[in-house]
């Protein structure tokens, strides 16, 4: 069980407010990704849900219990920090097996879990070892084991990955995704990287400066961001987003085009430009072009190899169907 | 600095530190030797410096002429109770301090600091008073209060420098994973902060154990510990100056050893976290 | 960060050592005040009624008061400028690469675990003693008459012996500060070509800047309540009495109860001027 309800909250700290009133449901099972810029409050709001923090105003409810009061402790909510916090002075299986020696379980079950969750997460040999022997995965993984042993309610992660190396957080990515697909326990994840959200999320909360901007599937976000905002975050690399005529011939203040949905050709096309920077990576080659009225630089991508080089000029064509039109305001006009 | 230094210049760093070494530490040198002369050889003029008669009569001369044992103990229960009772109520403050800040956090450590600047003599007789008040004048367990009060400031602020470097989210972790606040406290804070309450413990045990205002104050016969055997000495009966060397080596060796021992711990203490 | 659940957690937790603080600073300090407006001699009558200002008014007009300002204030400065001086010199030294660091920290370190009484003592009768003291010696080796340290350069000794218990604090201290300094910083400097000097003027020494400040601050703590030192040695003759120490011989040695409290009062305003000044610059220095 884990169906966890904001209501009407707030927090501020002094005079600042660093969430304006906000309403949100997560519902028992969920996969939800809070996404946005640093300084979003992204990170504050997991620490109101986990307790960490006193909401300012109105109430956090878990599965229908109004849990505003109630300590973090109390709350049956396991939390991955972002540096892991494990304790340096327990061995491996004493860091998994705190959490339960807390709630008083009995110390059969406890090797029972603590075998489990090491099997699970490949940590068999390391049981004995004291965190600073361990590698930034590895040490992810003790974490994470951590937090299943006490079988929460609710999983939440505080930007877990953002001090793995690159390689090492694709595949902790996947090994987060398995997790939840095997125990279908409530996840709140949060994070800055749009990549991770996109590829985990069966719900991402974009949030700025406080505010909700959208709620929805990744897949609704890319295709039908509700601002420029959402656009413009969602989606690597960024959409661009085309100002001026261009944009009034279409009736609106701004449109975007994803670098996805662009045409290039040597010959003709609708908007002319030069290549600036062009990255051919095989797979893809991105060309960063300079030149388009309202837009500079316009990014594109194009499938496979594309033999331009930097001073070239080229023509694009945006996919019509694939263009998004904003309001002066910056909302999405349909 | 991956350079090669100069043979010489190294040779000569070595030569002026060691000679300013050998010169800073030349008086305890002097002392401990002289300890072992005879009081004819302790004053011959010119000096000797070891071609002499070692012996040890001078330190059965101070045994017998007052109870070195009952001031060492002395000495060990004042200056170890009062660290380990600021130590007890100093943790508790400090993890207030470095983990729940608040604006006025600052302030009162720096108020905490400033009570050490209280001239102890301003309220010397006072002090005296309540002491015959609460009839703990001149026992042990009024010296361990005076000793522990004069400190706190300093072992709380020692504390908190330490606790602050303790990373916030082990503490919430703990907080998530159902501990309580002493089980927080208890099991996690404490142990990851033992080198630094170590440090804490050795510098105040240091300080306590070398004390002598309130130490040569508010004792008499019962109490005093080794600052008070050592001041006896001063008096003119006491100018013989192997017994002297003698009494004060035995005053100090404790000290000098331990602090010799932990002398890495106490570099990082002795800066009372202030200088990394 | 915090919830409201751990401040208050964190008010009880800290309501031990701020209560006993309290109480040890206000319990004897409004005796002391009670006692500074009152004609007290415990062994010639005891209490003989309120004399109003009269104690502060002999305390501050007698001719031992200014003197006594002047004595605490010279061995304050006095000890703070030679160990903050040496104490840098002596950290530079021992940053330097050289054989047996650690056996030289050892000896350095070595005062520090001295208790005053003792360093008083054996610096008083086996170096400074005019007959047998081995600085007598010296001089006497050198053709130059003994000079009768305690009596005739009294201060001086004093801020010797002071300084060469706290030099090994100083030392230690800057020395940790300077070994944190990035080297890279210093070759940085080297390539843009300023010279040794230039590069502990503009680097090293602001780098030491902090650790000055905390020496300073906890040096100073410490040597405006000396006692043990001039206790033993010249027991505040030759111009050596000290604020705490005149008013310890009011107190103890005169048992004037009142006139020692109003002195008592007197010095507690001085440390009180000392300690906000010193708090301003600590306050800005120390990040709390």
């Amino acid at each position: 069980m884990g169906q966890i309800k904001l209501n009407k909250v707030t927090k501020s700290f002094g005079d600042v407010a660093v969430i304006p009133p906000l309403d949100l449901t997560i519902e028992d099972g969920e996969f939800t990704v809070f996404v946005g810029p640093s300084g979003c409050g992204k990170s504050t709001l997991l620490r109101l849900i986990a307790g960490l923090e006193d909401v300012s105003s109105g109430h956090v409810e878990i599965d229908g219990v109004d849990a505003t009061d109630v300590p973090p402790a109390k709350r049956g909510l396991a939390m991955v920090f972002q540096s892991y916090a494990l304790y340096p002075h327990m061995s491996v299986r004493k860091n998994i097996a705190f959490p339960m020696k807390m709630a008083g379980v009995t110390a059969d079950e406890q090797n029972r879990r603590i075998s489990a969750a090491a099997e699970a997460l490949n940590l068999t040999d390391y049981l004995d070892r004291r965190p600073g022997q361990l590698s930034g995965g590895q040490r992810q993984r003790v974490a994470i084991g951590r937090a299943i042993v006490r079988e929460p309610g609710a999983f939440l992660f505080d930007e877990p990955l953002s001090n793995l190396d690159a390689a090492l957080r694709v595949g902790m990515r996947l090994e987060i995704s398995e997790l939840h697909e095997r125990l279908k326990t409530t996840m709140i994840y949060v994070t800055h990287d749009q990549v991770e959200a996109m590829t985990m999320a069966d719900k991402i909360v974009v949030l700025r400066a406080g505010l909700i901007e959208q709620v929805g599937s990744p897949l609704e976000l890319y295709h039908t961001p509700c601002n420029e905002f959402v656009a413009g975050f969602i989606g690597s690399p960024r959409m661009n987003l085309i100002k001026g005529a261009e944009a009034a011939k279409h009736n609106a203040a701004t449109i975007g085009i994803r670098p996805e949905h662009t045409a290039v050709s040597m010959t003709e096309g609708l908007w002319k430009g030069v290549v600036g920077v062009a990255e051919h990576l095989g797979s893809d080659t991105f060309l960063h072009v300079h030149g388009v009225p309202g837009c500079d630089p316009m990014t594109v991508r194009v499938d496979g190899e594309l033999p331009v080089r930097h001073g070239d000029t080229i023509w694009m064509t945006p996919q019509a169907d694939k263009l998004h039109r904003f309001d002066a305001e910056g909302l999405r006009i349909d | 600095m991956a350079r090669n230094v100069t043979q010489r210049r190294k040779i000569l760093n070595t030569a002026a530190a060691w000679t300013i070494g050998l010169l800073i530490f030349f008086p305890i040198l002097w002392t401990i030797l002289t300890s072992f002369k005879t009081e004819a050889q302790a004053i011959a003029d010119p000096p000797i410096f070891l071609a002499f008669d070692w012996t040890l009569e001078n330190y059965g001369a101070v045994m017998e002429r007052s109870n070195y044992s009952r001031f060492l103990w002395n000495s060990i229960v004042i200056a170890g109770g009062s660290t380990i009772l600021g130590i007890l109520i100093a943790v508790p403050a400090a993890w207030s301090m470095a983990f729940v800040p608040s604006k006025r956090t600052k302030d009162i450590l720096l108020w905490m600091l400033s009570t050490k600047m209280l001239p102890a003599v301003g309220v010397l007789y006072p002090i005296y008073l309540l002491f015959i008040q609460f009839g703990i004048l001149d026992t042990k367990i009024g010296l361990v209060i005076v000793l522990m009060l004069i400190n706190l400031p300093i072992i709380v602020w020692m504390l908190y420098t330490y606790f602050k470097e303790i990373p916030g989210e082990i503490l919430e972790a703990a907080r998530m994973d159902g501990a309580s606040l002493k089980e927080e406290v208890l099991y996690v804070l404490t142990p990851m902060a033992i080198p630094g309450i170590a440090s804490t413990l050795l510098l105040n045990v240091i300080l306590a154990w070398n004390e002598a205002f309130w130490t040569l104050n508010l004792t008499a016969a019962k109490a005093a510990p080794l600052t008070a055997f050592i001041a006896s000495y001063s008096s003119p009966e006491g100018l013989f100056y192997a017994k002297l060397s003698a009494a004060s080596t035995m005053a100090i060796a404790p000290i000098l050893v331990l602090g010799w021992f932990s002398q890495k711990q106490l570099v990082s203490g002795l800066t009372f976290g202030a200088v990394k | 960060m915090a919830t409201q659940h751990s401040r208050s957690a964190a008010r009880i937790m800290m309501a031990p050592a701020v209560i006993l603080l309290l109480g040890w600073m206000l319990v004897p300090l409004t005796m002391t005040l009670y006692f500074s407006f009152k004609r007290y001699l415990p062994l010639r009558g005891g209490d003989l009624g309120w004399v109003g200002f009269e104690n502060y008014i002999r305390f501050i007009s007698s001719s031992s008061f200014w003197p006594s300002v002047m004595t605490t204030l010279t061995i304050v400065g006095g000890v703070l400028a030679i160990t903050v001086v040496l104490g840098v010199f002596l950290a530079l030294l021992l940053n330097q690469p050289m054989w047996g660091r650690g056996f030289v920290r050892i000896l350095v370190i070595a005062p520090f675990f001295v208790m005053p009484t003792v360093s008083a003592l054996v610096w008083k009768n086996m170096f400074m003693d005019p007959n047998y003291g081995l600085l007598a010696h010296l001089w006497e080796f050198f053709g130059a008459t003994p000079v009768e340290w305690l009596s005739q350069a009294s201060l001086t000794s004093i801020v010797m012996i002071v300084s060469w218990q706290w030099l090994p604090f100083a030392t230690l201290i800057l020395l940790t500060a300077i070994q944190s300094l990035d080297s890279e910083q210093l070759e940085a400097a080297e390539m843009d070509g300023a010279p040794a000097t230039k590069r502990f003027a503009y680097i090293t020494l602001p780098h030491l800047g902090r650790a000055i400040t905390v020496v300073i601050l906890i040096q100073t703590i410490f040597l405006l309540s000396i006692f043990a030192e001039i206790f033993v040695t010249t027991g505040g003759a030759f111009g050596t009495k000290t604020l705490t120490y005149l008013i310890f011989q009011r107190v103890l040695e005169s048992q004037n109860v009142g006139l020692g409290s109003a002195g008592g009062v007197y010095a507690i305003i001085l440390a009180n001027i000392v300690a906000i000044f010193l708090m301003r610059i600590v306050g800005k220095n120390l990040d709390t």
